[in-house]
């Protein structure tokens, strides 16, 4: 009896001659926060929309919670939330009106009770009369967690989830998220957010519709194997414009009043670096950004 | 998911009720348009249809007859059948058969040779005045198209006619075209606040995104499409019953006819175009190919139902189009329960060719219907 509440294999569609996924083989245990990232148009809403069923796979098979995802789709739908890139409730109900639809739309026997502890645990009792449209992004995302929580689902798929949202507002709504995994549930969740992906127990890196490297977010940074550079001091702007050109510097990029230039060779970048020896250089750890560049800079190599 | 279910249904029933009350723009479209169209159509509207179907009935054989009968088809108005009986006459009007009937009186002929100016009654459907205005205005020409016929001692006296026509215009005797303009602006109103309305429902729900998540839950599509049809089954009773008010009270039209059967009937031409809306909507890809579609129908339905202009009057290819929408038969069907106060056996024929639409649009709405985003 395996515990995985997603177990998919060699997924693949196409949308005209373009294909989106391209052969992912995916697994996330119960209880497991996935992280998923990966450039724009790296298949990431795609492999969502065919894990819930609102896409047809061209190819490959997979359960998702033990039900099959071209057979058992309309099943798959009934335990699973999913909460949409763009806010996709009604601007013109208000917050309980939404939230309302959606118990009666899932059946929910206890739909007005339901409806209630979810707006008291979402903290949106202030709002509940208040029109889904005039909301700010940051109440508005909570709204649609609310609603894709509401009728208890075992799997949650969040696609970008805090975009445009603010720092505050986002901490929050990861707090929300580990209490519901604590809970049991499993969340699958897109971001481009490096704290994000950080408070996840898994990343799957994504490029053109395939993983590149999947792990947590130390054995990511570890088995990226970058070289990490890290210097001070006068002109480093103009220092970065130019030793991004030089052979061995995959990325170089200023942080406040240090310049970091990441490399995968050691060798090369040490040579690179040391033709600016008016600066004093140090070696610094690989942290997940670095490997996150790396990645959107090199998508093809795989680790 | 099990199939239908109430629960889910009456869900959504609120969210569209809720949306519907929301938006003030269609709310007051839905208020102001019949008003305006009452009032802007309230007006003539010119046509001159030829080759109106006319009935005959002889009270015995006559040699004057023929000659007005060839002089009448001569005008070009008049496609002139001979009737058996008056009950035949009679059903003919009613149901649309006949627009006309002339009636030739006994011993027609011995009183135009005495110069008795006897009358010949020509009965007229008067539901549509602008149909049968320019035919009954060609009749005094044919009048004194006889002369030549009569014997030399009547064509001394050519100051004196020789017979004349008494038109009697059946339910509409004031040749009100008002009165022929209401039935029909019932009709036209409802298609296009209901027809307009479906259309854009589907389409509004995937362009502002918000159809992603209705269908990653479990609803069923005829779930979806019966919520955004029965708000609007109620709208357009309000409506109905809006124009039937002021036409009663401001233009004094009569209901001969039972409300009640009125009722029913329309409910069917409301669910027609409200099926053919959601077809609209849901083969669109945006909002703006399906408002398209929406005209693609309005325009023959305005031109070609016999709203705008005579139904006779139009060339049979434009006929057969216009027996293909539901608009043409409903107008009939309100014309004539309405003004000629007719039961449920004189409108059944126009009944099925609604029904038919509606099935065919259901069925193809469902057909194109998808469940996923492919």
């Amino acid at each position: 009896m395996n515990d995985l509440t997603i177990d998919v294999r060699s997924l693949r569609k196409s949308f005209g001659t373009r294909r989106v996924v391209d052969g992912l083989t995916l697994q996330v245990e119960r209880g497991e926060i996935c992280g998923f990232l990966g450039a724009n148009g790296s298949g990431k809403t795609t492999t969502i929309r065919l894990l819930c069923g609102l896409l047809v796979p061209d190819g490959g098979e997979g359960t998702c919670l033990g039900l099959d995802i071209r057979r058992d789709a309309a099943q798959i739908r009934r335990q699973t939330g999913y909460m949409t890139q763009k806010f996709s409730y009604y601007e013109d109900l208000t917050v309980r009106e939404n939230l309302d639809l959606v118990a009666g739309v899932y059946e929910m026997d206890d739909g007005a009770a339901a409806v209630d502890d979810i707006i008291a645990r979402m903290g949106l009792a202030s709002y509940e009369t208040q029109l889904a449209g005039h909301l700010s992004g940051g109440w508005k995302q909570r709204l649609a967690l609310a609603a894709c929580v509401l009728h208890r689902p075992k799997l949650l798929l969040l696609d970008e989830p805090t975009a445009g949202v603010d720092a505050k507002a986002r901490r929050e709504f990861w707090d929300l998220i580990h209490d519901l995994a604590g809970e049991g549930l499993t969340v699958l969740v897109s971001t481009h957010y490096m704290d994000e992906a950080e408070r996840c127990n898994r990343i799957v890196y994504l490029a053109e519709g395939r993983i590149v490297v999947q792990g947590s977010s130390d054995e990511v940074v570890q088995r990226a194997a970058l070289v990490i550079f890290e210097t001070m001091g006068e002109g480093i702007d103009d220092a970065a414009r130019r030793i991004r050109r030089m052979p061995g510097v995959e990325a170089a990029a200023v942080f406040g009043h240090a310049l970091r230039v990441a490399g995968g060779d050691r060798v090369a970048l040490q040579k690179a670096v040391d033709a600016f020896p008016t600066f004093e250089w140090r070696e610094a750890e690989p942290r997940l950004e670095d490997v996150f560049i790396h990645q959107l800079a090199y998508g093809e190599t795989t680790p | 998911m099990n199939g239908f279910s109430l629960r889910r249904l009456a869900a959504l029933l609120r969210k569209e009720w809720i949306q519907v009350r929301r938006d003030p723009m269609t709310l007051r479209m839905i208020i102001a348009l019949p008003i305006m169209q009452l009032f802007l159509f309230g007006y003539a509207i010119n046509g001159n249809p030829k080759h109106l179907p006319t009935g005959l009935l002889l009270a015995e054989p006559s040699k004057y007859e023929r000659t007005i009968v060839t002089a009448l088809q001569n005008t070009g108005y008049y496609d002139v059948k001979l009737f058996s009986s008056e009950a035949e006459a009679e059903r003919a009007i009613a149901t649309g058969g006949a627009l006309f009937v002339i009636n030739f009186p006994a011993n027609f002929d011995r009183s135009v040779d005495r110069g008795e100016t006897p009358s010949v009654l020509v009965d007229a459907d008067g539901t549509d005045p602008t149909a049968i205005g320019s035919a009954t205005a060609a009749l005094s020409a044919v009048v004194s198209g006889l002369n030549r016929d009569l014997p030399p001692i009547r064509q001394a006296q050519p100051a004196q006619q020789p017979f004349q026509f008494v038109v009697h215009a059946r339910y509409n005797p004031e040749q009100l075209t008002v009165l022929n303009v209401v039935p029909g602006l019932i009709c036209i109103v409802l298609t296009m606040s209901t027809l307009v309305i479906t259309a854009l429902s589907i389409t509004r729900e995937r362009e502002r995104g918000t159809m992603e998540n209705l269908i990653a839950m479990p609803v069923r599509p005829i779930e979806i499409m019966l919520a955004k049809i029965v708000p609007y089954i109620f709208i357009g009773y309000v409506q109905v019953v809006l124009i039937l008010a002021i036409s009663a009270v401001v233009f004094g039209l009569p209901i001969r006819g039972s409300l009640t059967l009125l009722m029913l009937t329309l409910g069917l031409f409301i669910a027609s175009n409200l099926a053919l809306g959601l077809t609209f909507s849901v083969v669109s890809t945006n909002q703006m190919q399906a408002q398209q579609l929406a005209q693609f129908t309005l325009l023959p339905s305005f031109l070609l139902s016999g709203f705008t202009f005579p139904f006779q009057g139009m060339p049979v290819w434009a006929q057969w189009i216009g027996e293909l929408l539901p608009m043409t038969h409903s107008i009939r069907i309100v014309r004539s329960l309405l003004l000629k106060g007719n039961g449920f056996a004189a409108i059944a024929p126009e009944l099925w060719p609604i029904a038919l639409v509606t099935v065919a649009s259901i069925a193809m709405a469902v057909w194109f219907y998808r469940e996923t985003l492919d």
